[in-house]
């Protein structure tokens, strides 16, 4: 198990689709919160100027070809992570939802507890109102059970399957180079994590409405999504899954659900 | 007993073995795609020139006029091709999300080598992690299967 060390390479991973108005904010935010972190702007195939302002503030950008989807862009974050060598990864949204300056509590928490693998902020165990997570309705209640099934599946408290906003170890990123879920991909992430052994915790952070752009769930789509999440998560239960060993990559393929 | 139908499924059975093997011969269709359809296009002649196997069928499955139950057995075909379509057409998706992925990467690595920033941004040898699998397909296990 790595040892979580002051110089160790940190890199954010920032997946943006057509997010030019925020993506550039997001990376100064980065650069000015949470200095020692590299910024990596994964570019999902935008049609506005998303990758030049990245590289104009200052951000390493992967340019996707094509719209690959949330999942895709991400794991293009975890394969960057793992072929430059980076210890730890942290995904941090284009569109503003979260905040830079909490990734040191989320290092922090992973220092303080060395067998984590994952460490995910949740915005659900904030406490009091004033911080809470304003999303429409129809959206929480999704959230809420794909938590209650989460929870039950990995008999372990989820609060927020939905959370981008997550550190992970080598081991993790590994994991997830190698394979990563596509829609909503954090929610089945969880239960890749659980199958493979690997450990994960929640802890409470702020998040912010989105600073601009479109969602890629639109409201239309998120019936659509959630019963494509279910479907894996249940075709993901019966799925055999070996354990990663050290040195080993995880023989497993990309593609889930349809 | 009505023999035209009987004709009718030959010739377009018969028809249909011969389009697939010239596809092939064409190299219009990969080996692994053909081969399902030859074998449903076999079983169609077959079933088609032995009226008697047919019957059979029929009979063991409950339709009354023997010749739908070579249209029931066609049809079942289809659903198989389809099916067997639309896994490819998965593990294609597979397949192009890695590729796209790697050119994404690579792009990022030309760049960075055509401004002369790699030596500053990068600390690891050659830009590479403890492991050297760089070239490594994700989804090579699955396509080894065919």
């Amino acid at each position: 198990m790595t040892s979580v060390r002051p110089d160790l390479r940190h890199l954010a991973v920032v997946p943006a689709y057509n997010e030019a108005d925020t993506v550039g904010h997001v990376v100064h935010r980065i650069h000015q919160d949470a200095p020692e972190w590299d910024v990596v702007v994964v570019d999902d195939g935008s049609s506005d100027s998303t990758a030049d302002v990245a590289r104009a503030a200052g951000a390493r950008v992967l340019r996707l070809p094509f719209n690959l989807g949330i999942g895709g862009a991400v794991q293009a974050g975890f394969t960057f992570a793992r072929e430059h060598g980076y210890d730890i990864m942290a995904q941090v949204d284009g569109d503003g939802q979260h905040d830079p300056a909490e990734l040191a509590k989320l290092v922090d928490y992973m220092r303080a507890h060395p067998q984590l693998d994952v460490v995910c902020g949740s915005r659900f165990l904030i406490s009091g109102d004033e911080h809470r997570y304003p999303a429409p309705i129809s959206r929480r209640t999704g959230i809420h059970i794909f938590a209650f099934l989460l929870s039950r599946f990995v008999r372990q408290p989820i609060s927020d399957p939905t959370s981008g906003f997550r550190i992970y170890n080598r081991r993790a990123i590994r994991l997830f180079a190698t394979d990563y879920p596509h829609d909503y991909p954090e929610v089945e992430a969880i239960l890749m994590l659980h199958h493979h052994r690997l450990r994960m915790r929640e802890i409470p952070v702020r998040m912010y409405a989105r600073g601009g752009g479109v969602s890629s769930i639109s409201s239309g789509k998120s019936a659509y999504y959630m019963i494509k999440v279910l479907l894996a998560l249940f075709v993901g239960l019966f799925r055999r899954r070996p354990v990663p060993e050290p040195g080993r990559d995880a023989r497993v393929a990309a593609e889930t659900g349809f | 007993m009505d023999s035209r139908i009987q004709l009718v499924a030959i010739v377009g059975a018969a028809a249909l073995l011969l389009f697939v093997l010239e596809m092939v011969r064409r190299r219009r269709l990969l080996e692994r795609y053909a081969l399902l359809w030859l074998f449903s296009a076999v079983v169609l002649l077959g079933l088609a020139v032995w009226r008697d196997g047919l019957e059979r069928l029929a009979n063991a499955v409950g339709i009354a006029y023997p010749p739908n139950a070579l249209f029931f057995v066609a049809f079942a075909f289809v659903l198989l091709l389809l099916l067997h379509f639309s896994a490819a057409v998965s593990r294609l998706a597979d397949q192009t999300k890695v590729l796209a992925q790697r050119l994404a990467l690579l792009e990022e690595r030309l760049e960075q080598a055509e401004s002369g920033e790699t030596q500053r941004l990068e600390r690891a040898p050659a830009g590479l992690g403890e492991d050297d699998d760089v070239i490594e397909p994700v989804g090579a296990p699955r396509a080894r299967r065919r």
